[in-house]
């Protein structure tokens, strides 16, 4: 009868950690202008860093190319964020989706650095598609509604597009592997 | 006093006629202007002539390309910056950024009469 019961408290404590291990489900309260700069800053830096491993591990010319795409946009697009935060002397905050969403990245850049060959190209190539849904999804139900400053709002909408377009280009690149 | 070869000024006369309907009807290659904001050609859709340029006009704050589906050109176009290529062959073609496929065009592109 214990033996059950504890069967189901931990399965329901599995239940709970599987569906927080999106990072952005945690954000249960509606994020403050600060936080949102933070989170969509560490979204790009995540994925550069995702990039940069890419671009030092494969060989592959089509998934170099995404990777490449990927370090000059989300460079770009984070230096108009931190512009952005100067000018409205917003100090972008850490806050705990954006602590997740580093932790789940440099778990994952461990899982994958130790990968090789077409199976890293694979493994980098269906992670971008999965992440750029993820973080499409964020913006759109969650961070774009709740940003109250209509330039930080303008520029996570012109990203969304972009990351749209990369979320495209991601699931191309994928098809390759199939 | 010599008359003037009824066959010769005939021959001048068509001369002058086709060098004046050339004339009245210049062709003159035109320079379509298209912008690349929020990630989209704008206009998505545009009708040209052989011999005409396309200028795209990049606003947005990261790197596009306009490349045709039929490979038959790519150019690269950098933010705040310009780039064009001149209509070679008639026909339509589709294009696309190869960067973010989201973003779509076409140009007609018909001979000059």
């Amino acid at each position: 009868m214990f033996i059950r019961i504890f069967i189901q408290i931990g399965a329901a404590i599995a239940a709970i950690c599987l569906f927080a291990s999106s990072g952005f489900a945690q954000t249960a309260a509606k994020p403050t202008d600060p936080q949102i700069a933070h989170i969509a800053y560490t979204a790009g830096q995540i994925d550069i860093q995702a990039a940069q491993l890419a671009l030092k591990k494969s060989k592959n010319k089509d998934v170099r190319a995404f990777a490449s795409d990927m370090v000059r946009d989300h460079t770009a697009v984070n230096q108009k964020a931190l512009a952005l935060a100067k000018k409205l002397n917003v100090k972008p905050e850490e806050n705990d989706t954006s602590r997740q969403l580093s932790k789940q990245a440099s778990d994952k850049r461990a899982e994958f650095s130790k990968l090789n060959g077409s199976a890293f190209d694979k493994a980098y190539i269906d992670n971008e598609v999965a992440y750029h849904k993820t973080v499409n999804g964020a913006l759109q139900n969650t961070l774009i509604p709740s940003a109250s400053n209509q330039e930080l709002k303008d520029l996570l909408t012109t990203g969304l597009k972009i990351f749209q377009g990369h979320q495209q280009h991601a699931e191309q690149v994928a098809s390759e592997f199939k | 006093m010599r008359r003037p070869n009824p066959r010769l000024s005939f021959g001048a006369l068509s001369v002058l006629v086709s060098f004046a309907v050339v004339m009245a009807r210049p062709v003159r290659a035109e320079v379509i202007h298209v912008t690349m904001e929020q990630i989209a050609y704008m206009p998505a859709q545009i009708s040209a002539y052989v011999g005409d340029t396309v200028e795209w006009d990049n606003k947005d704050i990261v790197a596009h390309t306009a490349t045709a589906r039929d490979n038959s050109w790519d150019v690269m176009i950098a933010p705040n910056s310009k780039n064009s290529i001149v209509l070679k062959s008639a026909g339509t073609v589709a294009y696309y950024c190869r960067f973010h496929p989201n973003m779509v065009g076409q140009i007609t592109v018909k001979a000059r009469e």
